[in-house]
């Protein structure tokens, strides 16, 4: 059957981080990305409402079962409210999710519920690297196998608080397979820089630059054990992630300027009753809608393992960073010059709408 | 409640089915239909009628009678919208042109099922169940009136010593006119659903369906166009001088309620229901073109590298994955609106929404194809031209694009059409 409608768990999740977003999320969005900073207890509370305890097994500390559908739709739900507080309290997740994704049954038992059963603590991923030709697929950071356990080697970027988390997820270059390594803080050979990147948006996400310098990893460490690991799954819940926030961030901007375009008069009418805004908006909400459509029915495939779920996630980011870029540009249009002014907030949907294109690897569902 | 993709099995099982038909018996005689415009495929006319009288398939006609019959069994939801817009997918997918002349009462009949009484409906559109063919067409263009349909001037009074209506007009660009509106002795006898005022000073609110019986003396089919597309699809006009109908052809109420815009409303409820079916036809065209187009990069050794970042695509592959995001986003939304409609969720902004996106996808992936093909694409060995063509009216009747953009903007809006015109 086709069906359209959240089930029962899954509207109350979306209340629940609709009211999350509404309230605590938006609200603190705009001085976050000024003075560079998010809240601890934005995040916290945002932990707290377990999006990503709920995809978690009892077995490994959480209390449900992972579902990309739920997943998305929290998602989308959360980036209406600030993309940099999503991702803020999504960060554990890049750590969690890949390990129970495609991880060995030991490496789930040791390694989840440290995570999931505490307060938000950083627990990260490192897949971005500096390059204009970044390639998930085709890492410039390599491991080679050496005695019992891997060499890691390169430098990796964005790296969301990398300063403080006490391990992350490394993505390296396996014999030309793209594989995880869980790496502790204290690793020799891995340094953090001190100082945060400085990016176009996300002030309030600190994200790092991270190299390895001949880092040593156990064998038990590599995603998956020793056979190591698909890392198809594993990107097309990152890009799914992109895929949701991508509509979430284009439904604030939209409804932003839908209600701006009703209240701003010219020439004698309210401007949305000028055609021109008025096809602009039209557009927009059919745009959003169509990429929510490909984005659920990719995340029903992800779901029911579909074999063309993968392409088709590709496929919903592809067409959802094109969308958000497209909606969030005119939204600043609408509100004319006062779009340009960081005071209101369309600028920065924006600035957050570019990232999406490039930021694989910054969240995961 | 839940969110599902899964096709269900009674329509998987009739998209089986109708791809034979698509291709053997539509597709083998697309161009030949396309160079003889006006010639009539009655070979596909005759076997879809025998199909769809055997499954009850494809016409909004049965529909009403059949729901009581059912009240014992289970109830499964309906799906019978959802059925229909993949079985006009599939169809136009073998050639829209030849799908438009599909018998069954179309866009009349399904005027008749939006706007009529039970009793109506069961007069007017028990032929289609019948031995021969038989054909309905909707008549709101004029020439004076396309997209602003408030200012259609055929009008209807009532002359009550016959107890008759008497209506006046000129209607054009009407689907399937030719074939509703002159005897031919392979086909049922059919009708036109006629727009027309019964209150000029009403505005909107004097506006009713009347139906016009073939035969009828004064509805005349005066014209045939020659179209850049849809070639197997007649497109006529029709003078209406003096043309009588009994009482009880004014379909619904034919008490005007001034302020009420009842009659308009009931127009436009047809559309509800249509756009989705339309944009349906559209994204069968798009899915052909986009299909030959990927058959001809294979054959020629060129890959689509899906999964590459976007910067390390050659622009073939950007374009084509451009297309099949366009393609099935479109779809979906197609099947999100006819959804709500078997559901009975009010869906004029999800119709609308999704017309819009249908007519922009249609137009913009054949476009490409042509221009990814070539020669190939520019030839009239292969279809794909004709696609370009057929596809563009995907954007213009049932609502332009501009048209469906105002309904859309006025529903997230909040404006009446006063206030967004
Ligand atoms: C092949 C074919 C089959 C058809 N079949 C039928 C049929 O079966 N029954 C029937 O009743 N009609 C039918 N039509 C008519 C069709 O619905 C109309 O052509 C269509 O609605 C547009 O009307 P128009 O041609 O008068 O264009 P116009 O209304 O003159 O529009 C011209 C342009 O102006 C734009 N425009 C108009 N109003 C506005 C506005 N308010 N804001 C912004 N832009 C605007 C339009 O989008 C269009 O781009 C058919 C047409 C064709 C070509």
């Amino acid at each position: 059957m086709y069906s359209f409608e959240p089930n029962e768990e899954q509207q109350m999740l979306l209340e629940a981080v609709g009211r999350f977003a509404a309230n605590d999320l938006r609200p603190a969005g705009h001085d976050a990305e000024e003075e560079g900073t998010l809240p601890k207890k934005v995040v916290s509370k945002g932990w707290e409402l377990g999006v990503l305890q709920a995809s978690v097994p009892e077995a490994y500390g959480g209390f449900g079962e992972r579902s990309a559908v739920t997943g998305v739709l929290a998602l989308e739900e959360m980036a209406f409210g600030d993309l940099a507080g999503t991702l803020a309290v999504n960060v554990p997740s890049l750590f969690v999710t890949p390990i129970l994704l495609v991880g060995s049954e030991e490496q789930k038992k040791e390694f989840i519920p440290p995570v999931i059963e505490m307060d938000w603590q950083p627990y990260t991923a490192a897949l971005i690297e500096y390059a204009l030709d970044f390639d998930p697929l085709e890492l410039k950071t390599f491991a080679k196998a050496e005695g019992d356990g891997y060499i890691l080697t390169g430098e990796k970027a964005f790296v969301p608080f990398a300063r403080e988390a006490e391990a992350m997820l490394v993505y390296a270059n396996l014999d030309g397979n793209t594989q995880g390594f869980i790496v502790p803080k204290t690793a020799a050979g891995l340094t953090v820089r001190s100082e945060a990147e400085k990016l176009m948006s996300l002030n309030a996400l600190p994200t790092y630059r991270v190299s390895f310098e001949g880092v040593k990893v156990p064998k038990g460490n590599r995603l998956g054990g020793e056979a190591g690991h698909d890392f198809q799954p594993v990107l097309a819940s990152m890009r799914l992630a992109l895929a949701a926030m991508a509509v979430g961030v284009a439904r604030a901007a939209f409804e932003y300027s839908r209600d701006y375009a009703k209240e701003r008069e010219a020439f004698g009418v309210k401007i949305a009753q000028k055609q021109a805004i008025a096809f602009m908006l039209a557009e927009m909400a059919t745009e959003i809608e169509a990429i929510r459509m490909l984005t659920w029915e990719a995340a029903w495939k992800m779901d029911t393992g579909a074999e063309d779920a993968f392409k088709d996630a590709y496929l919903a980011a592809v067409g959802a960073a094109d969308m958000v870029m497209m909606v969030t540009d005119r939204a600043v249009q609408i509100l004319g010059g006062y779009g340009y002014i960081r005071e209101y907030p369309v600028e920065m949907w924006m600035r957050n709408g570019r990232g999406l294109a490039t930021l694989v690897g910054l969240a995961i569902l | 409640m839940c969110i599902e993709f899964e096709t269900p099995k009674p329509i998987a099982q009739q998209q089986y089915v109708l791809k034979t038909v698509a291709e053997n018996m539509m597709r083998s005689v697309s161009r030949e239909m396309d160079e003889n415009e006006h010639a009539v495929p009655y070979g596909y006319i005759e076997f879809m009628h025998a199909a769809m009288k055997a499954t009850g398939a494809g016409s909004l006609a049965p529909k009403s009678e059949k729901k009581e019959e059912d009240l014992n069994k289970p109830k499964r939801p309906p799906i019978g919208y959802q059925m229909l817009a993949h079985m006009l997918e599939m169809l136009s997918w073998g050639d829209v042109g030849m799908y438009l002349v599909t018998p069954g009462g179309g866009l009349g009949a399904a005027a008749v099922e939006a706007a009529a009484t039970p009793e109506q409906k069961q007069k007017f559109l028990a032929r289609f169940g019948e031995e021969k063919p038989t054909f309905a067409a909707m008549c709101m263009t004029e020439p004076g009136a396309g997209s602003d349909t408030s200012a259609i001037k055929t009008n209807a009074y009532l002359d009550e010593k016959t107890n008759e209506w008497v209506i006046n007009g000129e209607k054009i660009f009407v689907t399937a006119g030719h074939k509703s509106m002159v005897p031919d002795e392979c086909f049922g006898k059919g009708f036109i659903v006629v727009w027309a005022s019964i209150d000029p000073s009403a505005g909107r609110a004097g506006m009713r369906g009347f139906v016009i019986e073939q035969g009828t003396p004064g509805a005349t089919v005066t014209k045939l166009e020659h179209k850049m597309g849809i070639r197997a699809s007649d497109t006529a006009a029709i003078s209406l001088i003096d043309a009588r109908v009994p009482y009880d052809h004014v379909l619904g109420n034919p008490t005007v309620e001034k302020q009420t815009e009842k009659g308009f409303k009931k127009a436009m409820a047809t559309f509800d229901a249509t756009r989705p079916l339309v944009a349906a036809t559209g994204i069968g065209v798009a899915r052909a073109s986009l299909e030959f187009v990927k058959e001809k990069l294979a054959e020629n050794g060129i890959e689509i590298r899906y999964g590459l970042p976007r910067n390390k695509l050659t622009s073939i592959e950007r374009d084509v994955i451009d297309m099949e995001i366009m393609l099935r986003s479109s779809w979906l939304m197609v099947i999100k609106a006819v959804w709500m409609a078997d559901n009975g969720k009010p869906n004029a902004l999800e119709s609308s929404m999704c017309k819009v996106k249908a007519g922009d996808v249609t137009t913009k992936i054949t476009q490409k194809a042509v221009e990814l093909m070539g020669p190939l694409g520019y030839s009239r060995e292969f279809l794909l031209e004709k696609w370009f063509r057929d596809a563009k009216i995907t954007d213009i009747y049932e609502g332009t694009g501009q048209i469906n953009r105002l309904v859309v903007a006025r529903q997230i809006l909040g404006y009446s059409g006063r206030e967004l015109r």
